[in-house]
């Protein structure tokens, strides 16, 4: 129940915009996040975006996905 | 890790951990010597069945609107399971969000929306966003029956209670999201324990694997972050504050691991009008009782693995669960029941069981053999 996913905001208006997720779209709240905008990669939990995600996070998803690694196993460190 | 080296026992806390590493083979690929507890970490799994007897009082009440999340309808309570009240016709209604419950009550005035305010950290700034937009807009009809529970308390109890190992903790990657590394601090300096904050994919997992050992090598105690493009120190500040904003810490009941002080979020006196225990009072709940046999208890605690319980796979299926794990997707034994059917047996028995197979002369390639 602690599943997160990643989307891509596609409008906003005020506290609501709607993400889309593979082709899907739906209304999420993107109050909990700082400065939301068109075209950002959320964390959506249960309708709530809780993370935005950076150009780099992104990538660091996707090659983690496709197998590669090589640019999360470069950014682990201690905290 | 060489294979003389001592055992090490590393815990999942998360229960979608538990599912990628049983998912992925990840579980299988370990050596024998390093064992991968599931922990405490599903959120329904946790929930007591008072709670589920609460619900289902709540339920046979008139102009009652029941919302929840999926995962719950199922879990038994010793009134039976909600699943089965509205099949009796009860007003339940499976929800995405709480926000799709407030919007329920918005719609339909004339009815009462209880949101069943089941999950962690990474739940409750949803719920008290939800709540307090019912405050502002003045959506009466709107409450919320919460059971909202926090981890790092949960972690400790465990290691109180002293009856499983444990040599390190693989955390919570969505909690953490909100809560930050800092709350996990005290785990390591108190209790002695090396934390790693672990992402979803099996990558992510088998990383975090990697990075607990060395620290246990090198006799380091960190709260160390895989999951950095996801979870950082501070966590997500607008939905702490929020949280600290909305709910008051207190001691809450935990299926299994028993009463753990300020581990529990409860919604503060100001916004009570939104709290159905308050607004319902007089609900006569029959206190629970877990099924007899049923040994989720331990199973959530790490103490066993699901197929030292004997009603797994046997009484107790997906279809046919008789203990919250088995119900939920995140559960334990659900997902060793999905996924690594054999990983959840004990080893005498798997030992047993291929035996038989070779006797009889059957190729068992499923998981774990």
């Amino acid at each position: 129940m602690c599943l997160a996913i990643p989307a891509r905001i596609i409008s906003i208006n005020g506290d609501e915009a709607v993400a889309e997720i593979q082709g899907v779209r739906r209304k999420i709240i993107v109050s909990l996040v700082m400065d939301p905008r068109v075209g950002d990669y959320v964390l959506i939990h249960a309708g709530f975006a809780i993370k935005k995600w950076s150009e780099e996070d992104v990538r660091e998803f996707n090659e983690i996905v496709e197998g590669t690694g090589t640019t999360a196993r470069r950014n682990k460190g201690t905290k | 890790m060489k294979k003389n080296a001592r055992p090490v026992r590393i815990m999942e806390v998360c229960g979608t951990h538990t599912v990628t590493a049983c998912r992925s083979g990840l579980r299988t690929l370990l050596p024998e010597n390093l064992k991968l507890l599931s922990g405490p970490g599903c959120p329904v799994c946790v929930t007591p069945s008072d709670y589920i007897n609460r619900a289902i009082m709540l339920s046979r009440r008139t102009g009652v609107i029941i919302t929840t999340f999926g995962d719950l309808i199922r879990v038994p309570g010793s009134l039976g399971t909600l699943e089965l009240e509205k099949a009796r016709s009860a007003q339940i209604r499976i929800v995405y969000s709480a926000l799709d419950a407030l919007e329920l009550a918005d719609k339909q005035k004339d009815k009462k929306i209880v949101f069943l305010g089941v999950g962690f950290e990474t739940t409750a700034p949803g719920i008290a966003w939800a709540v307090k937009m019912a405050a502002e807009k003045r959506i009466l009809n709107f409450s919320v029956l919460g059971a909202i529970k926090t981890m790092p308390n949960a972690m400790a109890a465990l290691l109180n209670a002293g009856d499983v190992g444990i040599d390190g903790f693989i955390c919570p990657g969505h909690v953490s999201v909100v809560i930050g590394t800092r709350p996990y601090e005290f785990i390591c300096r108190a209790h002695h324990r090396p934390c790693v904050i672990a992402g979803f994919e099996p990558y992510d997992m088998a990383l975090a694997i990697e990075m607990l050992l060395n620290q246990i090598v090198d006799g380091k105690l960190e709260v160390q972050n895989e999951y950095s493009r996801s979870v950082s120190a501070e966590g997500n500040p607008k939905a702490k504050r929020l949280i600290a904003d909305t709910f008051d810490p207190v001691d809450v009941e935990w299926r299994g691991l028993g009463v753990v002080p300020k581990s529990g979020l409860k919604l503060k006196k100001e916004f009570e009008n939104f709290d159905a225990e308050v607004l319902f009072p007089d609900l006569d709940i029959p206190a629970g009782v877990d099924n007899s046999g049923c040994r989720c208890g331990e199973v959530l605690r790490g103490r066993i693995v699901p197929g030292e319980c004997p009603l797994y796979g046997k009484e107790c299926t997906p279809a046919t669960p008789f203990g919250a794990c088995m119900v939920s997707s995140e559960g334990t034994c659900a997902a060793y029941f999905r996924y690594c059917r054999q990983d959840g047996i004990t080893r005498k028995e798997l030992l047993s069981q291929s035996a038989q197979s070779t006797q009889r002369g059957v190729k068992d390639d499923r998981c774990g053999l």
